[in-house]
């Protein structure tokens, strides 16, 4: 199986079937997971950087327990405790990490674009873990990965996203993956949350009812409590009554509906506790396939060997 | 003083109506004489065939970066950059280290500029006292010493009462009020253009109604002061309607546009993957708003091209693209890249485009030159149209090399610029 990609930048640019390659491998991984020694040599030599210049829990414990189990070298960069608070830039901590011969480097950073920057200046793979607005391609496949197993398909799903799409990089990695494998995406929240321009991108609604009903998969964006400084919405309490997801508008949905969070929750603002812990929630499963996803990932970026992996 | 015959080119002359092969004496710094075969004996021969001799390019607006940032720009580099773009004249926005506001910074750009500069700089003064929107500088000294104009260029006015208070003060100096029209509270945190690409790029964005909303205030308050408003770098279809009706009812507004926003769109952010010689302010627009400010400079309402010349290092560019500097140069590519893609693509006429680099920002801020009439200054723009090359940064004279035109190739490039009858620069054949 081989993937014709160094870098893994965002979903945007991929074409279906790479998708689907990538789907494939991580359900085929996934059962590593479950074995009583979680270990294969798949990686074995290779070394992975993980850089977070945000605090990430679920991103980067997936990612590292990810390169443990396929046996890469791997080590953490939490930039509190890096030179970064020395002043060195983002190219200068790229460059130093190069000339250690990393094979790849994980990089989650605030900047849309800084996992460009480094792929355009060093040697080493790069794949986005989340970078400003932008994309967050491995949360995305995760959540293909969860809609797929309990779906059956993606093609032809009705998913509804709502909440901050404006600052949510979920968001439109979510909304390219989704559309290029078939579903009928459709996004929702307050205008002042919604990009401009969206609109000639996607479908696009205000209305939150609208979004959920019928969906076969309903996922909620984290809302930051800084926004409602920012004057994008009055109050939480407003928000979770006009754009929340209650167990009543649950109900608008299809019966078997799948509700998604990538976390971390705000309970009672966008999401009401009855939905998040319901019979139809499936935000733990999202992060056990989480760490198939990026062991799928890390394999087909560094080319591990398919014996190996088995 | 010596005496120079340009023999045998394509005079182009928009102040006189003039298209025609002629040859042009110039004597003691001046034009003398234009004719046909002109004999001057004595005189060195400059030999013009196969060129278009126009008079001299003028920049409305330049970045030198002198005194303050001279590891990005010095006078002598940016002068020597204006030359080998085909300009004799650059404006200096006052956005230096320390601002251009008093006379005495005046003064010293003046005297550097004189001692080291290819070509000819005039200063632009600050409208307001370190560009902070808050009090007048003092225009009448700014003027003795240099200054041509005022501007706030980099920011804008923020206070509707200071741009009124600046466009009445001027008056009484006949000086000429530059806006960076830009409403900042619609800007925070902008990096580009607002809409469908900014969005899927995660980048904040700044829509173009937060540059027409100014630029219609300026209008408006020009019509109110009966005070002279430039607009800079105009870069919104919304903007150019807004100019287009101000000069309609005899507002006494002008305005520029820059070659990139005549030539790019905002999709350069996203071709080039984040690269940050795309980034500047105004930003790159839409198509629609690229292609509204190709029609105002065909329809007459944008009066000049200028190339808001910013130079800046790699320490500032080479960082992500929300935290890198905004401008790119364009001495060295304006010229090249308005003959190929306006001329050549036959969206202009070729004296049209001579009128908007060299009659038009002379009439503008009130400059010399901009005609070669006997007896104006003789600053000359020869330019070789057959000429075909490719934008090489690394050959820049300019410090800086933060362009997104890298790797153009163009048809139409300057081919000598001469500044008060001296050779300023001269094409390498």
């Amino acid at each position: 199986m081989s993937f014709p990609h160094r870098h893994l930048l965002g979903i945007e640019p991929l074409e279906p079937a790479e998708i689907q390659t990538i789907l494939d491998t991580a359900d085929a991984l996934r059962e590593i997971l479950d074995r009583p020694i979680k270990k294969v040599p798949a990686l074995r030599g290779k070394t992975v950087v993980n850089l977070f210049y945000e605090p990430s829990t679920r991103t980067r414990s997936s990612f590292e327990i990810a390169e443990r189990v396929l046996s890469a070298d791997s080590l953490s960069i939490a930039t509190a405790a890096s030179s970064v608070t020395k002043g060195e830039t983002l190219l200068d901590t790229a460059r130093n990490l190069e000339a250690m011969n990393p094979d790849m480097v994980i990089v989650r950073h605030a900047s849309a674009g800084a996992p460009h920057l480094l792929a355009r200046h060093c040697r080493f793979s790069v794949v986005n873990a989340g970078d400003g607005a932008h994309e967050h391609p491995t949360q995305a496949l995760l959540d293909a990965l969860t809609m797929r197993q309990k779906k059956g398909r993606i093609k032809g799903l009705r998913v509804a996203i709502v909440g901050d799409i404006l600052h949510s990089r979920v968001a439109r990695s979510n909304l390219w993956l989704l559309s290029k494998l078939g579903a009928s995406v459709v996004l929702a929240g307050p205008p002042t949350l919604i990009p401009p321009g969206l609109e000639r991108l996607a479908q696009v609604t205000h209305r939150i009812d609208e979004a959920v009903e019928g969906a076969d998969v309903v996922m909620m964006l984290r809302i930051q409590l800084e926004r409602m400084a920012g004057g994008f919405f009055p109050t939480t309490r407003e928000y979770h009554r006009r754009f929340g997801l209650t167990e009543e508008r649950v109900r608008r949905a299809k019966q078997d509906v799948l509700v998604m969070h990538p976390g971390p929750m705000n309970r009672g603002v966008e999401i009401a506790s009855e939905v998040a812990d319901g019979p139809y929630s499936v935000i733990l499963e999202q992060v056990t396939n989480g760490v198939a996803v990026r062991m799928a990932v890390l394999y087909l970026l560094l080319g591990g060997s398919a014996e190996a992996a088995s | 003083m010596s005496r120079l015959l340009l023999k045998g080119g394509r005079v182009i002359d928009p102040a006189q109506g003039l298209d025609a092969r002629l040859d042009v004496l110039v004597e003691a710094g001046r034009v003398e004489k234009l004719g046909a075969r002109l004999a001057a004996r004595g005189a060195e021969v400059i030999e013009a065939r196969g060129l278009v001799v126009c008079p001299g390019f003028i920049d409305l607006h330049t970045h030198l970066r002198e005194p303050g940032r001279e590891d990005k720009e010095t006078i002598a580099s940016g002068t020597r950059a204006a030359a080998a773009g085909g300009f004799t004249a650059v404006c200096a926005m006052p956005n230096t280290d320390p601002v251009n506001d008093t006379a005495g910074i005046t003064r010293a750009i003046v005297e550097k500029a004189r001692a080291e500069g290819a070509v000819r700089v005039y200063p632009i003064g600050a409208i307001t006292r370190g560009q902070k929107g808050e009090e007048l500088a003092e225009y009448g000294d700014l003027q003795e010493a240099g200054c041509v104009a005022v501007s706030d260029d980099g920011k804008p006015v923020a206070s509707a009462r200071m741009m009124r208070r600046a466009l009445e003060y001027a008056k009484a100096f006949e000086l000429v009020v530059i806006d960076h029209c830009e409403e900042e509270t619609l800007a925070e945190q902008a990096c580009m253009n607002e809409g469908p690409v900014a969005t899927q790029l995660g980048l904040r964005g700044v829509p173009a109604a937060g540059e027409a909303i100014m630029v219609e205030r300026d209008i408006l308050l020009a019509e109110l002061t009966s005070g002279r408003v430039h607009i800079a770098h105009l870069s919104a279809a919304a903007s150019v309607d807004a100019v287009r009706r101000g000069k309609a009812r005899g507002v006494r507004v002008t305005a520029e546009v820059t070659p990139h926003h005549l030539f790019l769109t905002d999709a350069a952010v996203r071709e080039t993957s984040y690269d940050t010689s795309t980034k500047m302010n105004p930003p790159l627009r839409s198509e629609a708003d690229r292609a509204a400010v190709v029609e105002g400079l065909r329809d007459g309402t944008i009066d000049c091209i200028a190339t808001d010349h910013a130079p800046h290092g790699v320490d500032d560019k080479n960082v992500e693209y929300d935290q890198a500097a905004f401008g790119i140069v364009g001495l060295e590519t304006a010229v090249p890249l308005c003959l190929d893609r306006l001329v050549g693509a036959g969206l202009l006429e070729l004296p049209q485009l001579v009128a908007l680099f060299s009659t038009n920002p002379a009439r503008v801020l009130g400059l010399p030159g901009g005609t070669l009439a006997p007896g104006s200054p003789a600053d000359i723009t020869l330019l070789d149209l057959a000429k075909r090359r490719t934008v090489d940064a690394g050959r820049f004279e300019s410090r800086s090399r933060n362009t997104p035109f890298g790797g153009w190739a163009l048809r139409g490039w300057p081919a000598m610029t001469i500044v008060g009858g001296r050779v300023a620069w001269k094409a390498t054949r």
